[in-house]
């Protein structure tokens, strides 16, 4: 009759003790052991990354996080520097270009070595580049790059020739990942079409870079060891380990608890508390991206059919014009950033000190001015409403749509300021906080009047440019290139000129010019270069071996180089992560689990005397 | 054949008196396996149902997956569109709803977008961990939540009653992730005075090697994530058992059994406490199939390398073939396990069968 009943409470009970008990113990006993083990041969360095990695196929890998831990395993052609973040030798010791500027003749280094001992030569270079160029699963990556590449040869084993269907000056700018053919090529002949989907998961990695890559723990930790034999010398750290954290703030976390030494991308609140902390010391770089807003001029296709859903006033320059001069980006700066950025002046961030652009003097005509502004307004005969808002002179209401990332609070913070001050100027804002999916659904089906956008700036500018020409138009609804729909043909001409021209001083004057268009038209409207924040433990790292790019006011992560973790040095012995025993904290923890275990065993002792008390 | 208890012995039909009795024992086979028939007929409609709303509905999720993919990458308008042609997002909706419904056939989930990896591959990776770390803070959980259940439900309003009722009930309503970064500063960070007593996150610690260290590594990488889970969902473990003792309390039977002159903690333990269950092992089973998409923020908190992080890295691009996969995963283990319940539970309960 009872056969099948469940367990009695005292059993539960019992069998509660001892599934939480031992738990506990072997919890907080495996601490020790943790700690023992967790330190591999020699020096760590550890990473705390927010993304995972998509794939380690050089030729596919996509995300920021895996192209960082890519460049640390493989050379390219040529690189920039850590002092100055212009174009600098790499693999290519020095090149020349013909007079035409269709040839690219590159000299390589002869005392480079993949890590299977093979050495590199041009061979390897050619090969990849032509692979990039044929097929189209091996472009997802850096197809961008080759678009005008005609042939490369390598006529001896130190010299690859590049030929060019027209002049690029983003030759220097060359930084894809040269790869040993010897290793790949049997690889993409083996997959053919399943090439996409070859996730370079066979390791170590072969590379010639100063790192190899030798382990990967799906969503756990990436690990990367020193290859001695640089040919640029050894890195300072025998292992360089990044570990996934899905939750920022547990990666500070981490970092404070020394299970990790670095940290990226820190938000303002979390750089300013950690400043306090002890051993740790935070990095503010200045930015590599520009935060904007841009205004729908009347968006079309390449063929001028009209779509979307834009404010029909905002066609006229006058009216978006007066928008810019209404906002104070210092305001945006203080209000948005707390600080921790840059008022804007041009499309290029000031970090790229030459091709920076900032309107001054005569050329300043859309300074922050809501008088003028509004002078401007009355006299283009928008006038204002009984409610405050101006109407157009078609007789539309100036009530504008404004969509903004809801994921990035700086942004949201941002809309709000400008809510506040166009309604200076009588025009009235619909704030759109959304998703992100939703804001690029508005952007490319056209249906937003004002909207946010941002671009990490490399430093070859020649890309955020090419996204503004009538090129980058959609050739159908949805289709946009670029994301502003904007369209000058003055802007496409000097496009042309600055990527045909070689010397760098007369590219930047032509660059400036491209951004005083930009300014004027007033369709892409820069807000602020917001700062770089980021943090490490100086009980890990010595302080001041882990290079900035460039050297003042520069960033940690995220170089267009290896050169941070490559030149970083572990701090004085004995403090590092996994030194030594298990701390204090694993003592008390052991304590605390000890106890935790003689209270149980007491209880379950107590238990078995009144159990046999009832069966008297 | 013999042991079974509905097919009548060989050759009682040549009994006149016992064919009323083989009668009703066909009949009720029957009974039985309309009922079984039934209930797999409906998980498998469920589950049809289910491929179909997933496809359709991550369809409607705003933004799209290569442009998420590429955002801030210096792409051409032709690696775009390689992209998409990898993807299959440039065949029509329902040829992609074909090639996807016929492989899952094939036990083929699809392609993860942003891994380049198949779904099913990464699904069978992470489902170690989630098991461990979902199967672990379940049993305790319950386990915790019925001990206290049954305190609380024998003598309701008490001191002990009224104290357990509203920790549980604390606990229960405090956010997941609000309350996991709580104990990694309290107990991972090494704040002073505290010390950092737990890892901040993950399962193992790099370098680890060997199974005795391993297994003692991902304990300790289990405590907080686990505590995180246990102190939020044990109350309901808690109250049903707490209501469902109460229901008991007052039936006759236990008066019978108080009569014998039984101590009031026998009375308690053999006779309501096993009635009481019934129920609370249904909620069980039930919660079973939900476990694994409630782990969603513990995992994220504490960077469990487990479905729910999965699910969540996949939902921001939105990476279509990944989702899809989870959600019919997800769903699947929810009808089985409701499939399982009701299966089982006219095993449990005489009073229930067909």
């Amino acid at each position: 009759m009872h056969s099948h009943h469940p367990p009695t409470v005292s059993a539960l009970r019992r069998a509660a003790t001892a599934a939480t008990v031992p738990l506990l113990v072997v919890g907080t006993a495996a601490a020790p052991a943790a700690a023992d083990a967790a330190s591999p041969a020699g020096s760590t360095l550890t990473v705390a990354v927010a993304q995972q990695v998509d794939s380690f196929n050089p030729f596919t890998a996509q995300l920021a996080v895996t192209t960082n831990i890519l460049s640390h395993v493989y050379d390219p052609l040529v690189s920039n520097d850590q002092e100055t973040s212009n174009p600098a030798p790499a693999l290519a010791e020095s090149w020349d270009t013909s007079d035409d500027g269709l040839t690219w003749t590159f000299h390589l280094r002869d005392d480079v070595a993949f890590s299977d001992g093979e050495p590199l030569t041009s061979d390897d270079v050619a090969w990849t580049f032509t692979t990039i160029m044929e097929n189209e699963a091996a472009a997802i990556a850096n197809g961008s790059y080759v678009t005008a590449f005609e042939e490369v040869t390598a006529p001896d084993d130190h010299t690859v020739v590049v030929e060019l269907s027209e002049p690029q000056a983003t030759m220097e700018s060359l930084t894809i990942p040269i790869v040993p053919r010897h290793v790949w090529e049997p690889i993409v002949e083996a997959e053919g079409d399943a090439f996409a989907e070859y996730t370079g998961e066979d390791l170590p990695s072969v590379g010639s870079g100063p790192f190899v890559l030798t382990a990967h723990d799906r969503g756990q930790s990436i690990t990367l060891e020193a290859a001695p034999d640089h040919w640029n010398g050894a890195p300072g750290f025998d292992n360089l380990v990044f570990r996934y954290y899905a939750e920022k703030d547990a990666a500070v976390e981490a970092l404070r608890s020394g299970e990790v030494s670095f940290v990226y991308e820190l938000t303002a609140a979390q750089a300013d508390a950690l400043s306090e902390a002890s051993d740790i010391a935070v990095n503010f770089a200045d930015g590599k991206r520009f935060q904007a807003f841009t205004v729908n001029p009347g968006a079309r296709t390449q063929d001028g059919d009209e779509f979307g859903d834009g404010h029909p006033a905002l066609r006229d320059r006058t009216l978006r014009q007066a928008i810019v001069m209404a906002i104070d980006n210092q305001e945006i700066v203080d209000k948005a950033h707390g600080g921790r950025a840059t008022a804007a002046g041009g499309y290029i961030p000031s970090r790229y000190t030459d091709f920076h652009w900032s309107p001054e003097g005569d050329e300043a005509v859309l300074g922050f001015d809501p008088d003028a502004a509004n002078a401007m307004l009355d006299e283009a005969g928008y006038e204002t409403g009984d409610d405050g808002v101006r109407v157009s002179p078609d007789g539309d209401r100036l009530e504008l749509r404004m969509h903004v990332h809801q994921d990035r609070p700086d942004n949201v913070s941002a809309g709000k300021v400008i809510v506040e001050r166009l309604a200076d100027i009588g025009v009235e804002v619909e704030n759109l906080t959304v998703d992100p999916g939703v804001l690029s659904d508005a952007l490319y089906a056209a249906e937003y009047d004002l909207i946010f956008t941002g671009w990490t700036v490399n430093p070859d500018p020649d890309y955020v440019f090419g996204i503004h020409t009538c090129d980058a138009l959609p050739t159908e609804p949805g289709t946009m290139q670029g994301d502003a729909y904007f369209c000058n043909e003055e802007y496409d001409g000097l496009y042309a000129d600055q990527l045909r021209e070689y010397d760098r001083a007369a590219r930047a004057e032509v660059i400036h010019d491209l951004q005083r268009i930009l300014y004027e038209e007033a369709v892409v409207n820069v807000l602020t270069y917001p700062d770089i924040r980021e943090a490490y433990r100086t009980d890990h790292i010595e302080e001041g071996t882990l290079l900035t790019q460039p050297a003042e006011g520069g960033n940690i992560w995220g170089q267009d180089g290896y050169w941070a973790f490559w030149a970083a040095q572990p701090a004085e012995a004995g403090s590092g992560p996994g030194g030594g025993g298990p701390s204090t904290g694993v003592w008390i923890g052991i304590g605390a689990a000890a106890l935790v275990l003689v209270a149980g065993g007491a209880f379950l002792v107590f238990r078995r005397r009144a159990t046999a008390e009832d069966r008297e | 054949m013999t042991g079974s208890p509905v097919a009548a012995p060989p050759g009682a039909q040549e009994n006149p008196s016992s064919a009323p009795a083989a009668a009703a024992a066909r009949g009720r086979a029957g009974r039985v396996l309309r009922y079984i028939g039934g209930r797999l007929l409906t998980a498998a409609l469920s589950l049809a149902g289910v491929v179909v709303a997933g496809f359709f509905l991550f369809r409607i999720l705003p933004g799209d997956p290569v442009r998420a993919m590429t955002e801030g990458r210096e792409v051409t308008a032709e690696q775009r569109e390689e992209l998409r042609r990898q993807f299959g997002l440039d065949q029509p909706l329902w040829q992609q709803f074909l090639d996807y419904a016929l492989g899952l056939f094939r036990m083929d989930l699809g392609t993860s977008f942003q891994y380049r990896r198949p779904v099913a591959e990464l699904i069978l990776d992470a489902l170690g961990p989630t098991v461990l770390l979902a199967g672990t803070g379940t049993v305790i959980a319950a386990l915790l939540g019925l001990l206290l259940g049954v305190r609380s439900g024998w003598r309701p309003g008490g001191a002990a009653d009224r104290v357990n009722t509203t920790v549980a009930l604390f606990f229960w309503s405090v956010p997941t992730f609000w309350l996991g970064l709580l104990l990694i500063v309290l107990f991972a960070s090494g704040r002073d005075p505290l010390p950092g007593l737990f890892p901040t996150g993950g399962m193992t610690t790099p370098g680890v090697t060997g199974a005795w260290d391993v297994a003692l590594d991902t304990a300790w990488h289990m405590v907080l994530p686990v505590t995180t889970m246990v102190a939020v969902i044990y109350a309901q473990y808690l109250m049903i058992m707490r209501s469902s003792l109460m229901d008991e309390k007052g039936a006759d039977y236990l008066t019978t059994a108080r009569a014998k002159g039984l101590r009031d903690t026998l009375v308690r333990r053999r006779h309501a406490v096993p009635n009481a269950l019934l129920p609370t092992v249904t909620l069980i089973f039930l919660n079973l199939g939900q476990v694994v998409s409630g782990v969603i923020l513990v995992e994220t908190v504490f960077s469990w390398p487990g479905l729910g992080r999965l699910f969540y890295s996949g939902l921001s691009v939105p990476d279509l073939g990944l989702v899809q996969g989870l959600f019919v995963v997800f769903a699947a283990s929810v009808i089985v396990m409701n499939l399982v319940a009701d299966l089982v539970y006219p095993l449990l309960d005489p009073r229930v069968r067909p």
